[in-house]
């Protein structure tokens, strides 16, 4: 018991350092790739490469004075950063990174598995945005209100096309457990996964937009329109409470991202199926299919910061005509599609 | 068929995208270059600390005729002329500076002094470094400004050896 306790902390320890380094070089990757997109170098002064600029952003941003203004409502103030933090944080737990693999009894690969996991996933994003809401509202301030009025419609428009598109899958997997869903995908390497094999192009392509949306995202980072709205839900954070914005920002793009990768993309399994040889030593052999995970979530973060880097912002109304009058439909209609195609093969 | 449309119109400007992120990049590698610019890449008619210049016989070139101070639209330039006698000969004309300042504190970096002079006395040089951190030291002194004998410059060598390239296009006197 003692030793399932203690390995448990050192898991979920390992996890979360990973997880918040992770988020510090997702910046850094960001600004290395747009800066290379408009033929600039991006951050090179710190490390090689710049590498350590993460680092000292981050030491940075605990020296820097923490200002409260004055007007604002205080319990609230300090509370909604770290909602959106932990909510952001939270939803790494369920997501497994590799095959089920014990170790005296602890799984390796997954904080805990969870056969709703999807659903909490959901969940614990849609909490995330109480606390964008509520930081607009303590701010006590014009802009952030705007902010936070137009983060909190856009995600509640746009969780409702992210949570249909997700439902081809799960009637493909017949299951709401996250490993339950890849080893669905697991048959034939790349012609097996749920993207190609399983016919939920459009599922993918209406997850995606809708996962940008849900992660204040260019194109559609309406709520942080910094020519409108100078910052948006936090312009009166300063120092480590902006930081945990931000933090939580990229740690939803990860957590999006690995949510891609086991719905769509088959997780860990590799794109070529069985065909590439097994490497003989059991502890690298389980490490190849992380890596494979690892390398499809990169994929994701990379396409986000080519997006943005591509992209103008969208107008409010066009956002809200998008969600509403062309991924709903578009989601219904692929719910619809693949439950006929199901129900026609079984019979 | 709106729909097709919009989704080649996103994929072209994807694709400008992806083709540029594999493009050399176009920036000046300034602080660590190499040469003693450091990387730095100046064009022709960049308008940096002024060069007060001499003529063929080693000798001032302004005359102390006040049209740059007149000129100049902040009023940073401090004159003070005296006259050349047979025993001190600053410069060839009848008056020479005897005191020339320029502050940089208020120096907005127009041109019109360089425009103005009728000598080709003060001209534009390649310095750009001329941040400090403390204002007094921006106040410039002939001494800092006048090219050493041989028409070299003391902080920075020109990029293109010639001192006064950038007066093509000013009116002859």
């Amino acid at each position: 018991m003692l030793t399932f306790l203690l390995l448990s902390l050192v898991k979920v320890i390992v996890v979360t350092v990973v997880l918040l380094l992770a988020v510090a070089y997702t910046v850094l990757l960001e600004r290395k790739l747009v800066a290379r997109i408009q033929n600039r170098w991006g951050p090179s002064r710190v490390g090689p490469f710049g590498l350590l600029q993460p680092l000292v952003d981050g030491a940075k941003s605990f020296l820097k004075e923490d200002i409260i203004p004055a007007g604002v409502y205080k319990p609230l103030y300090i509370l909604s950063p770290i909602i959106a933090l932990s909510c952001a944080l939270l939803s790494i737990a369920v997501v497994p990174f590799g095959p089920e693999r014990q170790f005296r009894g602890v799984d390796l690969f997954q904080i805990t598995d969870l056969n709703v996991g999807l659903l909490v996933i959901l969940g614990v994003t849609s909490v995330g945005i109480y606390g964008i809401a509520l930081s607009g509202w303590s701010s006590n301030d014009k802009y952030s209100l705007l902010g936070s009025l137009r983060a909190s419609a856009q995600i509640v428009s746009y969780e409702l096309a992210l949570g249909l598109s997700l439902v081809g899958v799960v009637l493909r997997a017949g299951s709401l457990s996250l490993r339950d869903i890849v080893n669905s995908q697991s048959a034939h390497g790349l012609f097996s996964w749920n993207v190609f094999g399983g016919f939920q192009f459009f599922a993918f392509f209406i997850y995606l937009m809708a996962a940008f949306a849900e992660t204040n995202r260019s194109p559609f980072d309406l709520p942080e329109a910094e020519s409108e709205l100078v910052g948006g839900y936090h312009t009166e954070y300063s120092s480590m409470k902006f930081a945990m914005f931000f933090m939580s920002e990229y740690a939803n793009m990860i957590t999006v991202s690995c949510v891609a990768t086991l719905l769509f993309l088959g997780g860990w399994t590799s794109p070529f199926g069985n065909l590439l040889p097994s490497l003989g030593g059991s502890i690298l052999a389980s490490f190849v299919p992380f890596c494979w995970f690892v390398l499809k979530v990169l994929f994701f973060l990379c396409l986000y910061v080519w997006v943005r880097g591509t992209l103008p912002r969208f107008r409010y109304d066009q956002l809200m005509a998008f969600g509403w009058k062309f991924l709903v439909p578009l989601a219904i209609a692929n719910i619809i599609g693949t439950s006929l195609w199901l129900a026609l093969r079984t019979s | 068929m709106s729909i097709v449309r919009n989704i080649a119109g996103i994929a072209k400007g994807m694709s400008i995208t992806l083709g540029e992120m594999f493009k050399p990049t176009t920036v000046e590698n300034y602080p660590d270059g190499p040469g003693p610019m450091r990387g730095a890449q100046i064009e022709e008619r960049f308008r940096g600390r002024h060069e007060l210049q001499r003529d063929e016989n080693g000798l001032e070139k302004c005359v102390a005729c006040f049209l740059c101070a007149a000129a100049c639209p902040s009023n940073c330039i401090y004159i003070e002329a005296a006259e050349n006698t047979a025993e001190i000969r600053i410069s060839s004309a009848e008056r020479y500076a005897k005191v020339y300042n320029i502050d940089y504190n208020r120096c907005i970096f127009c041109g019109y002094c360089v425009e103005a002079c009728p000598t080709d006395a003060i001209t534009h040089g390649r310095n750009f470094e001329l941040a400090s951190l403390n204002a007094t030291s921006l106040v410039m002194r002939k001494e800092d400004m006048l090219v050493q004998i041989g028409g070299v410059s003391a902080p920075i060598p020109e990029l293109s050896g010639k001192a006064n390239s950038h007066s093509t296009g000013l009116p002859e006197y």
